[in-house]
């Protein structure tokens, strides 16, 4: 147990809830809105979009692969899914189901591409959201979605308890979905063969083929479980903006790889995990509610997210070059 | 004694070339088997029928345990038993100790990792080998030698009765070899199989029991290993004799074009001085992490030294980068010549030309053809590079002559010092002796050569003078004429 724990005071999952901890109580002392029940649900739900793509590129990243159409996916998820929602009497089940088998059929396709013609993941996602996007629009000819049905606008609200103050509090769609994001992405890494294998197979592709694992099918589950992901946070968002609009996604993909970055799963693959991320993605929206609660243009914001993540990165590398030159050390002693 | 493994008439046709042809090799229990030979001389292809990745021509049986494997698939030839360690080892090195010996376990469909009985496996298997890992250390933590004792773990909890081990010994120290020579000892007691697979002339030799040479895809035979010497063997690998002898070479003894005095970097190398004469070949003779390529480094300014000295020609020099080492006429040629010395997929004539883009360029800066061509043609003519076309890309060159591509792109430059940090690690017999033909030209022409090496014939028969080099330090100063191998052997690994 001691041990566990020593372990995880060196780990950078460590500093960054340190660092989340010191914003935290920075902003509770500053402004006395920070540290409410309703301000924390509403950083819940207004990040459950971003939250959802996290847990589920946090797994593609580990795999040692990259994925920058899950926008688009899910915007495709979303108009497809609402579209029959506002048609046919499908209910929550029904819509759900609909955005993410569109969004895990978007990822499968993803990868199938990748894998068979051997493309460079970044490249070919890029190629792909182009793809998706651009025939999303040329089929609805950009028409927005603001008639959505009743059901689906008033949302879902679980346990609400009223507090003294006479408010309600709840837990809504966008936080349901959110924690099952991240609890899924918790069990897949962490407790099952395939989840080790992704990161057994970021660690070293090569060694992981000769080990006999199935690299197609694995490219298939990653690819197709931040499918599944970006059609889940499409209705997430969706609920919250009630309303549908082709472009209001796109343009998200960098916040959302940002937040997983700063979470400690790397580009290069093998690391990351969900625990991480959560707590990278908990840092960025932190930072950004408390800007606007200390009432900061938020022309600033983009500005100090960019610089916390280089903050981090450069550390991170630092600690690694010191690292190889006391392993060096080592070596000469002996 | 009961035979483990019998082929009879392994042959392989790849279109027109015949990899292998009518190999016979039997294999008894608990025996250690080395199969040497040159690169391209098919000890690969021979491997990969063994583990059944690769279906030898019709006409060829395969026996294992008496068995007749008419159609060996790779997971047949693990159910086998065979297991094959390949040279980089194929770990995870972001997974731990325990994870990576049970690999096997994270298989097949979905289902729950069970990491109590991966533990217990992996335990299991250090027992077995008598060696002891903290299961819970990444990988990417161990040196080199607790990593391959990881690999051989993992073909133990895979119940391997044949281990397959490719060129094992390359990047191991002395001392880690002696490990890993004990562990074969202990297998070889428990009836387990090992071939090793070499194209060099080492240290596993002392405990094999018999050799098998192969040479261009044929069997030259099947010899007892202690009726081996290593010049019989080169002679076998390579159908020629190379017979290097220890002997004095004059040097001038005009000024020194480089003196380092009391050079010194903080857990580095410490208290480094020597003197380096034109003409001269200087042997560097010391282990991975004696912190040989350290002070190479320094000399060539990529770091920087605590304290002491460097005078180039009689001036002292501060090398701030190795901008300013090349422009004092020092060149250094990296161990890892894929990842520092060249631009694989660029073709043969851009990577001479690396070096000296700037002299080769006419009045509006851009690549006077004449001259590229003229360089470009010197060198493959001087170095006797052997190239289809200066356009070919330089990935398609073998070790030997992308190594003197190296070379070449700083002779380029008309160094007056020419470092070499291991320059015949992993090329063969007969490439290891073209660059020592090279190196000896150089030095008639004039140029100081710094020869880093960890292999004690390489620098007593070609250098005239070898300094050992241990635990940052220099130990001592060596002359070819009166010292022995086993001299030199003793002082580097002491």
């Amino acid at each position: 147990m001691r041990e566990a724990f020593a372990r995880f005071r060196r780990s950078y999952e460590f500093w960054l809830l340190l660092a989340i901890l010191v914003v935290c109580v920075v902003l509770s002392l500053t402004t006395d809105t920070f540290l409410t029940m309703q301000n924390l649900l509403d950083l819940l739900t207004t990040n459950a979009y971003t939250g959802i793509l996290c847990a589920g590129l946090v797994v593609v990243l580990i795999a040692g692969g990259i994925d920058l159409s899950f926008a688009a996916v899910a915007t495709v998820s979303q108009y497809i899914a609402l579209t029959v929602a506002n048609a046919y009497p499908i209910g929550w089940v029904g819509t759900i189901l609909i955005a993410c088998g569109v969004g895990t059929a978007l990822g499968l396709i993803n990868a199938v591409v990748i894998y068979r013609f051997r493309m460079v993941a970044l490249i070919a996602t890029i190629a792909l959201l182009n793809v998706y996007f651009g025939l999303l629009i040329v089929f609805t000819r950009g028409e927005w979605i603001f008639v959505l049905p009743d059901w689906f606008t008033n949302g879902i609200a679980l346990f609400t308890v009223t507090g003294e103050n006479g408010y309600s509090y709840s837990l809504n769609l966008q936080i349901l979905m959110l924690i099952a994001a991240f609890a899924g992405t918790w069990v897949l890494l962490g407790r099952t063969n395939i989840g080790r294998q992704i990161y057994a197979m970021g660690g070293n592709p090569d060694a992981a083929q000769r080990a006999g694992f199935n690299m197609f099918r694995l490219n298939l589950i990653i690819f197709g479980y931040l499918g599944l992901f970006a059609g889940l946070a499409s209705v997430a968002e969706a609920q919250l903006a009630r309303s549908v609009m082709p472009n209001a996604l796109i343009g998200k993909e960098l916040d959302v790889l940002a937040a997983v970055v700063l979470g400690g799963a790397s580009l290069n693959g093998g690391v990351g995990t969900a625990f991480g991320t959560f707590l990278g993605l908990t840092l960025i929206s932190v930072m950004r509610n408390g800007m606007i609660l200390a009432g900061v243009s938020s022309y600033w914001m983009q500005a100090v997210t960019g610089l916390v993540i280089v903050a981090a990165m450069s550390l991170t590398a630092i600690q690694v070059r010191r690292g190889q030159r006391v392993r060096g050390k080592v070596g000469a002693a002996a | 004694m009961s035979l483990f493994l019998q082929l009879s008439n392994i042959s392989k046709r790849f279109g027109g070339v015949l990899a292998l042809q009518d190999i016979d090799l039997t294999l008894e229990a608990g025996e250690v088997h080395c199969i040497v030979g040159e690169n391209g001389s098919g000890k690969s292809t021979l491997i990969k029928v063994i583990t059944g990745s690769m279906a030898p021509s019709p006409g060829g049986q395969i026996i294992i345990e008496g068995r007749e494997e008419s159609r060996l698939t790779p997971s047949r030839s693990v159910a086998c038993g065979i297991q094959v360690i390949y040279q980089d080892l194929s770990l995870f090195p972001n997974l731990t100790v325990a994870e990576n010996i049970g690999i096997a376990q994270h298989l097949g469909g979905l289902h729950a990792v069970d990491w109590v009985g991966m533990r217990k496996n992996a335990r299991v298997a250090m027992d077995k080998l008598g060696v002891s890992l903290d299961l819970d250390a990444t990988v990417a933590q161990l040196p080199i030698s607790g990593r391959q004792i990881v690999a051989i773990c993992r073909a133990m909890a895979a119940d391997a009765r044949l281990l397959i081990m490719d060129e094992p010994t390359a990047s191991l120290s002395r001392s880690e070899v002696d490990v890993l020579l004990q562990l074969v000892r202990d297998l070889k007691k428990k009836g387990i199989c090992v071939i090793f697979v070499s194209h060099r002339l080492d240290e596993v030799m002392e405990v094999a029991d018999r050799v098998t040479v192969l040479r261009d895809g044929r069997k030259l035979g099947t010899f007892p290993a202690s009726e081996m010497n290593s010049r019989k063997l080169g002679l076998l690998m390579t159908g020629k004799e190379f017979d290097y002898v220890a002997e004095k070479k004059a040097v001038s003894d005009g000024p020194p074009c480089l003196s380092v005095a009391n050079l010194s970097r903080a857990g580095e190398y410490a208290d480094i001085s020597f003197e380096l004469r034109p003409g001269e070949i200087l042997g560097l003779l010391g282990l991975l992490g004696s912190g040989r390529t350290e002070l190479a480094l320094s000399l060539f300014g990529m770091t920087r030294p605590d304290s002491g000295e460097i005078r180039v020609n009689g001036r002292a020099v501060k090398l701030r980068s190795n901008r300013e080492a090349v422009a004092s006429g020092i060149a250094y040629v990296p161990e890892d010549r894929l990842k520092h010395g060249l631009v694989l997929d660029q073709p043969i004539s851009t990577n001479l030309l690396l070096a000296v883009f700037k002299l080769v360029v006419d009045r509006f800066g851009m690549f006077d053809r004449r001259k590229t061509t003229a360089v470009v043609q010197q060198w493959i003519h001087d170095l006797t590079i052997k190239v289809g076309q200066p356009d070919d890309a330089v990935k398609t060159l073998s070790g030997g002559n992308q190594q003197r591509v190296v070379i070449g792109k700083w002779l380029a430059r008309n160094p007056g010092i020419l470092i070499l940090d291991s320059p015949t690690a992993g090329v063969d017999i007969a490439a290891k002796d073209g660059i020592y033909e090279v190196v000896k030209r150089l030095a008639a022409n004039g140029v100081a050569i710094i020869m880093i090496s960890n292999e004690v014939p390489e620098v007593l028969y070609h250098c005239n003078r070898v300094l050992i080099m241990r635990n940052g330090r220099l130990r001592g100063e060596y002359q070819p004429n009166i010292s022995s191998e086993q001299e030199l052997q003793e002082a580097v690994n002491a």
